[in-house]
């Protein structure tokens, strides 16, 4: 599996640049708020359109700017966490993870939402609707709905930010749990250096909309790029 | 109840639902159109569809004679081919009800799209949800409360509609006389006991309906 991504979007004042690739390896897209993190994200999912740029994931081409291919959101084979998770309100547990898997007859539908209710440990709550269950539930459902159809990558933005620490410890326990079970590239958006550390395999620090550094967490750590990152790190 | 009093309120009746029917069938995908997509002429769209509520209803009224009148240039058209006109029918009441009352299903319902959060709208496309499919399950459950809203309000605004109505549909009694224009004629003719009556059912029907509007816009706004 691999990744690659070569992005140019200009927003005001504000131009996004950006070049890397991935294997199939939990990486975290490390920086300030504002450096570009979220918009990369929503770059790759197909929710911005960039200027100019490239994105390959196995082989598949979702956009070129110079071929002219720009894959709408839908056909993009992407798992998306939001910040906010984004649970519809209006669908109790065992429906927003249903509607995750469109393109499935019903029976094969229930049955695999069964069996992530199951892995996710939400049984008991299907009936239940967002705002009746707690904050790691409604984490779980949020990476049940987005894993559902099998995506061939998941990405998350800042998901446990708003996570109480205990809560934030379990759930990165959890992330690594996902990771070994389901066996795709994960895309980790944080500003925090210990949960990135804590977390990744490797680390792509942003600084104002460019790259800084790549590379593990303890090659970032020990050997920061510039002054810029040694600074972010301290 | 006089016979002519119910009949004009079976009329009103029939002519706010029919035109409250398309103005749903209708209203709502404009409604969507502008709240969601961006495109050239967006806001002049939405400019035309509510010109409506802010001019006189004579002056639409006018507008409709000219587009639909025997003469008009759709008018004409239908006049050729089948020897027939909405001018001075209860279809021409519906078509003034649904050029009048249509832009208030409009705004309620753009407002209430915009204001469904961005990030489940966006949840659903990456998720493999179509356009329609997206608005279908997400945005219009989450903005039923606007649209419902928007629903009672062109209704009310139907059921009282009264210059378009008179331009269009004319004033015949037994045959185009709503319970706007019949209270008209009535008050013309000093029979003012049948025009309490009718007058005091409106104001209560239309008070009602604002009451339950009210209802649902307070908790979207």
């Amino acid at each position: 599996m691999e990744f690659e991504v070569s992005l140019r979007k200009k927003i005001n004042d504000f131009t996004l640049d950006i070049k890397w690739q991935l294997d199939n390896v939990m990486a975290v897209l490390f920086g300030l708020s504002g450096a570009g993190k979220s918009m990369t994200l929503q770059l790759i999912a197909g929710l911005m359109k960039p200027d100019n740029g490239q994105i390959m994931l196995n082989k598949t081409v979702y956009f070129d700017s110079l071929t002219g291919i720009n894959l709408p959101p839908q056909k993009r084979h992407l798992g998306y966490v939001f910040q906010t998770l984004a649970l519809f309100p209006h669908m109790t547990v065992l429906q927003n993870i249903v509607y995750g898997a469109p393109n499935l007859q019903k029976k094969e539908k229930m049955n695999i939402a069964n069996e992530m209710m199951d892995k996710f440990k939400l049984n008991g709550l299907k009936d239940r609707y967002p705002d009746q269950i707690s904050g790691g539930q409604k984490q779980r459902v949020a990476f049940a709905r987005a894993l559902i159809r099998q995506p061939q990558a998941l990405m998350l933005d800042e998901p446990f930010s708003a996570l109480d620490r205990p809560l934030r410890l379990e759930m990165r326990r959890f992330l690594i749990d996902v990771r070994d079970k389901f066996n795709i590239p994960i895309l980790f958006v944080t500003h925090d250096f210990e949960e990135a550390a804590s977390i990744s395999e490797k680390i792509i620090v942003y600084e104002h909309g460019k790259i800084a550094q790549i590379g593990s967490p303890i090659d970032v750590k020990n050997n920061p790029a510039n002054q810029y990152v040694s600074e972010l790190l301290s | 109840m006089e016979s002519s009093i119910l009949f004009s309120m079976c009329l009103s009746l029939q002519v706010a639902s029919i035109s409250t029917i398309l103005i749903i069938i209708t209203g709502i995908p404009i409604a969507y159109l502008l709240a969601q997509r961006d495109f050239k002429g967006r806001e002049l769209l939405d400019m035309l569809f509510t010109l409506p509520l802010v001019l006189p209803p004579t002056v639409t009224g006018y507008y409709l004679i000219i587009i639909f009148g025997r003469h008009g240039f759709i008018g004409r058209i239908i006049y050729q081919h089948t020897g027939w006109s909405i001018m001075f029918t209860w279809y021409a009441a519906v078509l003034a009800s649904y050029v009048v009352a249509l832009p208030l299903m409009i705004k309620t319902a753009r407002a209430a799209i915009e204001s469904v959060d961005k990030n489940l709208i966006n949840a659903s496309y990456t998720l493999g949800h179509s356009n329609f499919s997206t608005a279908l399950r997400v945005i219009f459950p989450l903005a039923k409360r606007g649209i419902i809203a928007g629903t009672v309000l062109s209704f009310a605004r139907a059921m009282g509609e009264f210059g378009a109505t008179l331009m269009l549909a004319g004033n015949l009694p037994g045959r185009t006389d709503t319970m706007p224009i019949a209270i008209y004629s009535l008050a013309r003719g000093g029979q003012w006991s049948e025009a309490h009556y009718m007058v005091i059912l409106l104001t209560v029907m239309s008070g009602c309906l604002l009451y339950i509007a009210n209802r649902y816009t307070k908790r979207i706004f």
